[in-house]
């Protein structure tokens, strides 16, 4: 379709979504469907056909809107042309009739009210997730009803491939996949490679435990993320893109596959984009659940078939990739940004965030904290505000001990950090990183043995087996682990534990093993007395640590 | 590219200025000019792997190391081949490599001519620090010349790379993760049952330690000879 046609499509889109006096959002991500959120939906579909109500309301399925413990969430728009909104949290289907009656009273129902005029909505900025929540992920009509494709028909109809690099590069945007490589710099590369052929990767093997920010937006606003695919595409100059899904994400996997085909159907992929001569076409390909298939070395030999292990770099994917051509690998998070980049330009997008590190990031924040869920803040967000605004407390009385980001390649940050902005360089200098954006509150009930026991041996199952350091090491560096946590370690078995950690670091092949010490590395430099306190002492000959005051 | 075209480079290995064809790696060209660098996933004639890290050097204005056998050398840089620091990272894998295994070298058919023995005595390993693992792992004696002991793999790769790349056959691939990674023969079926094996014996030849050994061996006695591999590449060379 030429972009007259798809801008019709928008206009008319619009203005039947006008038409409806009432609408009613209920969310079909993975979070609120586990909690029964399709029933909900059902119950109020069939409420509205048996009052009559199908021209005046709309009830229509949306993405995640982040509060996903408080499911199923349901937003009701009283009066769509008016701004007023009221959330419900932990909707069943028996609300249903309730609701419906309280659209034209206009009266909330109090008990299940969710209250937005709260830290964790106010203090968040939306632009990865900015249709999370409003869009309809299984219709395409409704992504471009929303703005969407907007930046697409921009960037094919108004700009030469290397402008939209430009603003990539402008807007400072960096890769949200772990590294924080800047995803501008990284396109020009591709760009200029020279090859007969180029790839487009989206990497959403996500496989951090606790991650799921790439599955919220696959799941939420696919047609987002085949979007910013098509724009690098026809930035570097791709014919074929790969999108590398973790099959343990049936509800990506079925949306996206919906979403190509839709996208096709109206040349939004396919041949003959927006109606000019670019081609472009995309493939799922699922990933089996290995953590190291996320590497892009190994997810590219896991695409052409072989076994996901990962090879020495360089030569780096944007100079020979997938089957050797020159491959653009970007994460889901990263690539979700580029609609915006392009539609605000790269300096709207540049003014959100820090200096080094522009923007926003997608947050999954869990553990000991009073509100856990997806959220997305600004670059420079402090550390006490995610934790106490947003995420309002500790629950139940408990005191802060540390924040682990990162997952098995990040670090614990302890209470001295708390007024630390939460950017890529101040992480770095805390002794962790941004990672993929897993942010796990603790608590003084914690133990941080036991949670550089938990990575390691993380580390330790999902070790891919080609290098010596990382497939011995991590064995080695758990079994320490594990002597220590048992209370039966020495100082001497500490040591060698420190020394398995920097020979692991500096020897392995990839990044899991030059990233698996971390964990233990940043709660030994912070919490070093949690595990001397567990060692056996030098002159004791039973195996029990002896308490101190004992000892006096 | 073709060697009529290949560009010289010039860097510097352990301080002595020496040149090397662009596409060699820095092992090529430490070898050619007399330094040493110890390796064991590499084997003349096999494709690259940089699995073991043992040739891992120093690079001025870098703080990674890199594996000499897949870095390629570039113009103008500074390579440092040993250190203090290099020295004990090399020890210590091989001290991994021990604890790994069950490797009994007083009872092993490739004892006195093994790879892995004879590279501990090059990093000077005294003793073993980190306890061993002493797994599980089997033997399979079901093929009528060959065996495979897994308990003394060490990972290496090279059988399944002779297999596919010199003899074509493909007999041999990996399977599981981390320490529970082991080479297999076909669709992890008894080496005695498989369909693709030729019984060409260059896995035997190329494995470092006596991991692979032919039936006929008894402690000590199994020699490896590996003058089939370069003569075949450079044959396979000439005919391209
Ligand atoms: C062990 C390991 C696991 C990784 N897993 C992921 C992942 O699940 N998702 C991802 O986007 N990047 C992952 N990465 C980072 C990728 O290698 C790569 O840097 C990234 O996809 C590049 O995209 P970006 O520039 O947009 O961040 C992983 C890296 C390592 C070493
Ligand atoms: S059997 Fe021998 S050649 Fe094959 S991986 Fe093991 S040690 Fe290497
Ligand atoms: S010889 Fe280079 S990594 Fe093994």
């Amino acid at each position: 379709m030429n972009p007259e046609e798809l801008r019709k499509i928008a206009i008319t889109q619009k203005e039947s979504n006008a038409q409806y006096k009432h609408q009613i959002c209920v969310c079909t991500a993975a979070g609120c469907v586990s909690s029964g959120a399709d029933k909900v939906k059902d119950a109020l579909n069939a409420g509205v056909k048996k009052l009559g109500l199908e021209s005046t309301v709309q009830v229509k399925g949306v993405g995640c809107m982040g509060p996903c413990s408080a499911g199923p969430l349901v937003r009701v728009k009283v009066r769509v042309e008016s701004e007023g909104e009221i959330l419900y949290k932990e909707v069943t289907p028996e609300n249903a009739t309730e609701i419906l009656a309280s659209l034209d009273t206009g009266k909330k129902i109090d008990k299940l009210e969710y209250n937005t005029d709260v830290p964790f909505f106010t203090r968040q900025k939306k632009v990865v997730l900015e249709n999370a929540g409003y869009v309809d992920p299984d219709s395409f009509v409704d992504y471009i009803g929303h703005d969407g494709y907007e930046a697409m028909i921009k960037a094919y109809t108004e700009m030469a491939p290397q402008d939209v690099i430009e603003e990539v590069i402008k807007s400072g945007l960096r890769g949200r996949g772990g590294g924080g490589y800047p995803t501008g710099l990284k396109w020009s590369t591709v760009a200029k490679a020279r090859g007969t052929r180029k790839f487009v990767i989206c990497n959403a093997d996500e496989g951090d435990p606790g991650a799921f920010m790439d599955r919220a937006v696959a799941e939420s606003d696919p047609y987002r993320l085949l979007e910013g695919m098509a724009i690098a595409a026809y930035a570097i100059g791709a014919d074929t893109g790969y999108i590398y899904l973790r099959a343990e994400y049936p509800l990506a996997v079925k949306r996206l596959r919906a979403a190509i085909r839709q996208a096709e159907r109206h040349q939004t992929l396919g041949n003959g984009i927006c109606g000019t001569t670019f081609n472009f076409r995309v493939e799922i390909r699922l990933g089996a659940g290995a953590f190291v298939c996320g590497e892009e070395t190994a997810l590219i030999a896991s695409i052409e078939g072989n076994r996901g292990q990962p090879r020495p770099r360089p030569p780096y994917p944007a100079a020979s990739g997938l089957w050797g051509f020159p491959t653009l690998i970007n994460n889901v998070e990263t690539l979700a940004n580029i609609p915006y980049i392009v539609r605000e330009g790269g300096d709207a997008y540049g003014s959100i965030g820090t200096e080094k590190s522009k923007g926003t990031k997608v947050f999954a924040l869990a553990g000991k904290v009073e509100n856990t869920g997806l959220i997305e803040v600004p670059m420079g967000t402090l550390l006490k505000e995610i934790i106490f605004d947003i995420g309002g407390g500790i629950p139940d009385g408990g005191k802060f001990k540390a924040v682990q980001t990162g997952g098995p390649s990040g670090g614990c940050i302890p209470d001295q950090f708390l007024d630390m902005p939460v950017d890529y360089e101040s992480l770095a200098k805390a002794g962790s990183i941004m990672g993929s954006g897993g942010m796990i509150v603790m608590d003084d009930t914690s133990s941080m043995v036991d949670i550089a026991k938990f990575f390691m041996e993380f580390c330790m199952t999902e070790s891919c087996g080609k290098c010596v350091p990382c497939r011995v090491g991590t064995v080695q560096m758990h079994n320490l682990l594990e002597k220590i946590a048992n209370n039966e370690a020495t100082e001497d078995d500490l040591a060698l534990l420190q020394e398995l950690c920097d020979m692991v670091k500096n020897t392995s092949l990839c990044g899991l093993g030059q990233t698996a010490p971390n964990p233990v590395v940043s709660t030994l430099r912070y919490f070093r007395d949690e595990y001397e306190s567990r060692l056996v002492r030098k002159g004791d000959n039973g195996s029990k640590p002896q308490p101190e005051e004992v000892k006096a | 590219m073709s060697p009529m075209t290949a560009q010289v480079v010039t860097l510097k290995i352990d301080g002595q200025d020496v040149s090397a064809h662009e596409n060699d790696s820095i092992l090529t060209a430490a070898r050619e000019h007399g330094v040493f660098i110890p390796t064991l996933c590499n084997l003349d004639g096999l494709t690259t792997l940089g699995a073991c890290r043992l040739c891992l050097v120093e690079m001025a204005g870098s703080p990674k190391l890199l594996p000499a056998c897949t870095t390629k050398v570039s113009e103008g840089m500074e390579v440092v081949t040993s250190s203090e620091r290099i020295a004990k990272y090399r020890r210590m894998v091989i001290e991994l490599l021990f604890a790994e295994g069950n490797h009994i070298c007083a009872v092993c058919v490739s004892n006195g001519h093994c790879e892995l023995q004879s590279m501990a005595q090059t990093v000077g390993m005294t003793h073993v620090s980190v306890p061993y693992l002493y797994p599980k792992r089997t033997v399979d004696a079901s093929h009528e010349r060959f065996t495979v002991d897994h308990n003394r793999c060490i990972l290496c790769m090279r059988c399944v790379r002779v297999c596919d790349e010199i003899e074509g056959a493909h007999t041999w691939d990996v399977m599981g993760r981390g320490t529970a990674a082991k080479v297999i023969t076909d669709m992890n079926q008894p080496w005695g049952t498989s369909d693709t094996c030729t019984s060409c014996g260059k896995c035997v030849h190329v494995c470092p330690t006596g991991s692979l050994f032919e039936k006929t061996a008894s402690v000590s006695e199994m020699l490896k000879r590996r003058h089939f591999l370069p003569y075949l590449t450079m044959m396979r060379e000439e005919v391209e």
